[in-house]
């Protein structure tokens, strides 16, 4: 599981909705890795099944090459959070299958 | 040396229908194909069972297509209880979408132009705004309306064409990739083809080879006039189901995908994409669908349609031999998937048969474009 | 007018960058990091873990702080979706838009090797290099991990966690005994090469002082329901196994050549590397006159080799668009080449030292998952080989492998590998996946906004 270096100074955290519920994460830090100390992990399952189900996914590679580690950010569905950073009011669902596209959001 | 009763040259749609037909039919077949990186059409496609509109200025072909539409599903199912592969046949319709009142209008002349000398009927149902918004609440308020056809369906091209190939070999067919034909000629009483992997041989052949045909059918003296015309298409991400049917130029796969795609240019060989057009189909997609401005695409690619002069089929046979009983038949279409249940039945059965049906003969012979 | 346009502002691209500016060419550098750095370099202008990270990676900081000072149009946020002779289509922090210039040059690095094994997809396993990135980028760790893999890198890592007092449970080290002999083969490299094995050594013994378990393993799978619950290995014919809820695995870097594939530049396949790579010169020019590639992305070579190669690009381009003559750099290019020769001299011996196991590149058990986006296994793969299915291309249709999200980046080098182990043909024959743009996914939204009068935009 991950944590935050103890030795690190300690971030200014900024209020962020995940799942639906108010959280803090660390101002400024790559969300896949504030998802990941603050537990949120598996992040998603995937839109394929398999023979068993759908599988349980979590970020892999945290470069922007795999993409397990898609969430959606403020309405806008598959977004790597491994390129994103967290922000003030940012509000965050993990996905389960294949994203809901609906509606105008632009 | 390769060496068979019939040689189908060329294992996309079409050529594979044919080579599963005959091989159902007993025949000793074998298909040349080209390798891993060839100009595939099959490949490249939406996978549209598409009937409405087409042929309207060529009642021959309508019915073709009519009838091809009707015997789909049971292809996909003969095809899947041989194989065990589902080919995602779906028959729920598609609306053809009109941004304009014009175009509506327009679309309404075609529509009933298609259906004054056919044999086989086309339902439709011109829909207002109005009328679509409650069939696919999604559509934007940018569309006019649109012509719904119930006859009209979708398969998953990469399946039917796997599937082809799988029950092709199961029948004892033969297929042969990396093995794209050079040149054809008379050679006894057969054929002799130059491969990339050596000499093939047969008593029959079919030109099944897509654009191919139009160096290989010369050749033998037969119709070689096919040239591409380039289509772009883009697919995107699985997302949940929102498209109840298909449409002209979006369609949902069974695996949530859209593919989008509606260009039609004339650019030589050249498989690539240009920004101006991919763009212009992003937004007219937006347009029809305005969420879809956040499914995110994957993959774009241009895609080379099979064109005759006149956009409709060609079947062509001629005999060659001392005694002109070694068949070459010319097979030249644009829509390998909708046709597939007449390639594999009863165009398989006449070639099998060494002799193509006098209304096939009469409607869609190359002969109609010599002047 | 812009007269080139470089991807990546790691240490290729800054270098390429500065050396274009100096001979007077108006550069644009677009990344899609937020800050200038690259992979070796990510964050390097903070210095709160200067102790940790060691002092290859502050190296970096003057060329980082350079670069920001050179005045060099710096696009930041930037992730470039589609390369082609019509343009450089990116999404950046205002949307999407398109840039055109007389050159493009590529300088977007190495990825990680995937490493398909049992278990591999499970929440809980990662690259070392995640790690790492976590560790630079956000101060993040995973105390008790396994690690897994091979190469200098791997050690690095390890050693990195241990000076931050990160608790390291087992490094399982899967580099082939055979290995270290034929390695030594290569007499040019390896005298120059024992420097690095030294340094290695010294990481190695660093790891061991600290306590942590190393172990020679023959091979391994990652098992648990819902993520990672254990390691499961073989050491000399013996199976054991350690519980752990995170392994962080690595088997080196390839060239991420998903921007090169997609403008549709030739490429060869390198077997010291294992891995495909543009064919270019040594100025980097591909067969196409208007594309460049330098740095990592055209053959692993590290930080110093890739600003090397970046300067050299950089001053080919110079030389191309007749803004310096010939003479003018022949000199500073002589120079340049002699230490990228140098710098390479130790290449062959690094490649062959970890050469990964066989087994690890093309998996050998029907059920491992080869696709992670599509679920697609290696039983799915033969089975359309056993149907004549003649390549990449057609596996991709027959199977859906390679469709997914993150575009056959993952399964892709696997692919063709799985493939040529079943058909006895070499990978080169094999082929790869035809990539297409755009190859990062973008939304319609974000291509339709490429279409608004891409001329104005690009001045
Ligand atoms: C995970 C990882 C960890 C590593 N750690 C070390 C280490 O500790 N020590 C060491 O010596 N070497 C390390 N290496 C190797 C080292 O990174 C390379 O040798 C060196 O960085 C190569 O420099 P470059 O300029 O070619 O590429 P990079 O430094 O990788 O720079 C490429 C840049 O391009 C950007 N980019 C990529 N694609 C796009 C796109 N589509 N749009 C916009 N921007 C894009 C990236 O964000 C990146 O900033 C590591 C490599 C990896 C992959
Ligand atoms: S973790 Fe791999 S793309 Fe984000």
């Amino acid at each position: 599981m991950f944590e935050q270096l103890k030795t690190a100074t300690p971030l200014e955290t900024v209020n962020v909705t995940l799942d639906g519920v108010a959280i803090t994460l660390p101002k400024g830090m790559t969300l896949a890795a504030a998802l990941l100390v603050h537990g949120a992990y598996p992040l998603r399952t995937s839109p394929v099944q398999g023979p068993d189900g759908p599988k349980q996914r979590a970020p892999y590679c945290m470069m922007g090459v795999c993409f397990e580690c898609l969430v959606e950010i403020d309405g806008k569905p598959n977004q790597q959070s491994c390129l994103a950073q967290v922000r003030d009011g940012m509000v965050v669902n993990r996905q389960d299958g294949a994203p809901d596209i609906k509606g105008d959001r632009t | 040396m390769t060496s068979h009763e019939f040689i189908i040259i060329g294992g996309g749609i079409v050529g594979a229908a044919i080579a599963e037909g005959l091989a159902r039919q007993g025949k000793d077949v074998g298909v040349l194909d080209e390798g891993d990186v060839a100009i595939r059409a099959a490949r490249g496609n939406l996978g549209n069972v598409w009937v409405q509109g087409k042929g309207a200025a060529y009642p021959a072909y309508a019915d073709l297509t009519r009838q091809a539409a009707l015997d789909w599903g049971a292809l996909a199912e003969r095809l899947q209880a041989q194989t065990g592969i589902d080919i995602h046949f779906r028959a729920p319709g598609a609306v053809y979408l009109c941004f304009t009142d014009a175009d509506l209008e327009n679309r309404a002349a075609t529509m009933r132009q298609a259906n004054e000398k056919t044999a086989i009927d086309n339902p439709y149902e011109m829909l207002d705004h109005a009328a679509l918004a409650r069939m696919i609440p999604q559509i934007g308020p940018d569309v006019a309306g649109g012509s719904f056809s119930a006859m009209d369906g979708t398969a998953n091209p990469l399946y039917l064409l796997r599937a082809l190939i799988q029950s092709t070999q199961m029948q004892g067919g033969a297929y042969y990739p990396d093995s794209g034909v050079t040149t054809i000629r008379e050679y006894a009483d057969g054929f002799e083809m130059q491969t990339a992997k050596g000499i093939a041989r047969a008593r029959h052949v079919v030109l099944g080879a897509g654009l191919g045909n139009a160096t290989l059918a010369p050749q033998l003296g037969m119709f070689g006039g096919v040239r591409p015309v380039r289509g772009q298409i883009m697919v995107t991400e699985r997302m949940q189901p929102f498209l109840p049917c298909g449409t002209n130029f979006i369609r949902q796969t069974v695996e949530g995908g859209c593919g989008i795609g509606e260009s039609s240019e004339e650019a030589g060989f050249d498989t690539g994409t240009t920004i101006d057009i991919l763009a212009e189909t992003a937004r007219r997609a937006t347009r029809a669908f305005p969420h879809l401005a956040h499914a995110r695409i994957v993959r774009s690619w241009g895609a080379l349609r099979i064109m005759t002069a006149d956009g409709v089929p060609v079947y062509q046979m001629k005999g060659f031999g001392p005694d002109g009983t070694s068949k070459a038949t010319v097979v030249s279409v644009h829509s390998g998937v909708t046709l597939a249940p007449f390639h594999c039945d009863a165009l398989a059965r006449q070639i099998g048969a060494l002799a193509l049906e006098p209304d096939i003969v009469k409607s869609f012979s190359a002969e109609r474009f010599d002047v | 007018m812009i007269d080139l346009i470089i991807i990546g502002a790691g240490p290729a691209g800054m270098t390429a960058a500065l050396t274009a500016q100096e001979c007077g060419l108006k550069v644009v550098v677009l990344d899609e990091q937020l800050r200038p750095g690259g992979q070796i370099y990510r964050n390097v202008l903070d210095t709160s873990k200067d102790t940790i990270l060691g002092p290859d990676y502050f190296d970096g900081r003057t060329l980082a702080q350079r670069f920001l000072a050179s005045g060099v149009d710096y696009r930041p946020g930037a992730q470039v979706w589609r390369i082609d002779d019509d343009g450089v289509c990116f999404t950046g922090p205002d949307g999407a838009s398109i840039l055109r210039a007389r050159h493009v040059l590529l300088a977007v690095g190495a990825m990680e090797r995937p490493v398909p094994t049992r278990g591999w997809t499970l929440p809980g396993v990662m690259t070392a290099g995640a790690a790492q990135i976590m560790l630079k980028a956000s101060g993040v760790v995973a105390p008790n991990a396994v690690f897994i893999g091979s190469g200098p890198l791997l050690f690095l890592i390890v050693a990195q966690y241990l000076r931050a007092g990160v608790a390291v449970k087992a490094v399982l080290e899967t580099t082939p005994r055979g290995n270290y002999a034929s390695a030594l083969r290569h007499a040019g490299g390896a005298l120059r090469g024992w420097r690095y094995v030294r340094k290695g050594m010294g990481m190695l013994s660093e790891i061991r002082r600290a306590g942590v378990r190393i172990e020679k393993i023959d091979s391994y799978t990652l098992a648990g329901r819902d993520h990672l619950e254990t390691v499961d290995y073989v050491v000399a014919g013996q199976a054991r196994q350690i519980g752990c809820d995170t392994a962080l695995i690595h088997q080196g870097v390839i060239p991420a050549v998903q921007a090169s594939l997609s403008s549709g530049c030739a490429h060869d396949w390198n077997a010291a590397q294992v891995a495909w790579l543009p064919k270019a010169d040594a100025s980097g020019r591909t067969d196409k006159d208007w594309l460049r590639v330098a740095g990592d992305c055209r053959g692993i070579a590290g930080a110093l080799s890739a600003q090397l190669s970046g300067e050299l690009a950089a001053l080919a381009i110079a030389q191309d668009q007749n803004r310096v003559t010939a003479d003018e750099i022949a000199a500073r290019t002589k120079r340049v080449r002699a230490k990228l020769n140098t710098d390479n001299a130790v290449r062959p011996f690094l490649d062959q030292l970890y050469l990964p196991r066989p087994d690890l590149l093309a998996p050998t058990n029907d059920d491992v998952t080869i696709c992670r986006c599509e679920l697609v296994t290696r039983g799915q793969i033969r089975q359309a080989v056993s149907e004549g299915c003649p390549g990449p291309n057609q596996m991709k249709a027959f199977t859906r492998s390679g469709m997914g999200p993150c575009q056959g980046r993952m399964c892709g080098p696997v692919v063709t590998q799985t493939m040529a182990a079943m058909t006895g043909l070499s990978p080169a024959a094999v082929g790869h996946y035809r990539i297409r743009s755009p190859f990062r996914p973008v939304t319609l939204h974000e291509m339709a906004q490429c279409a608004e009068a891409p001329d104005q935009k690009a001045t």
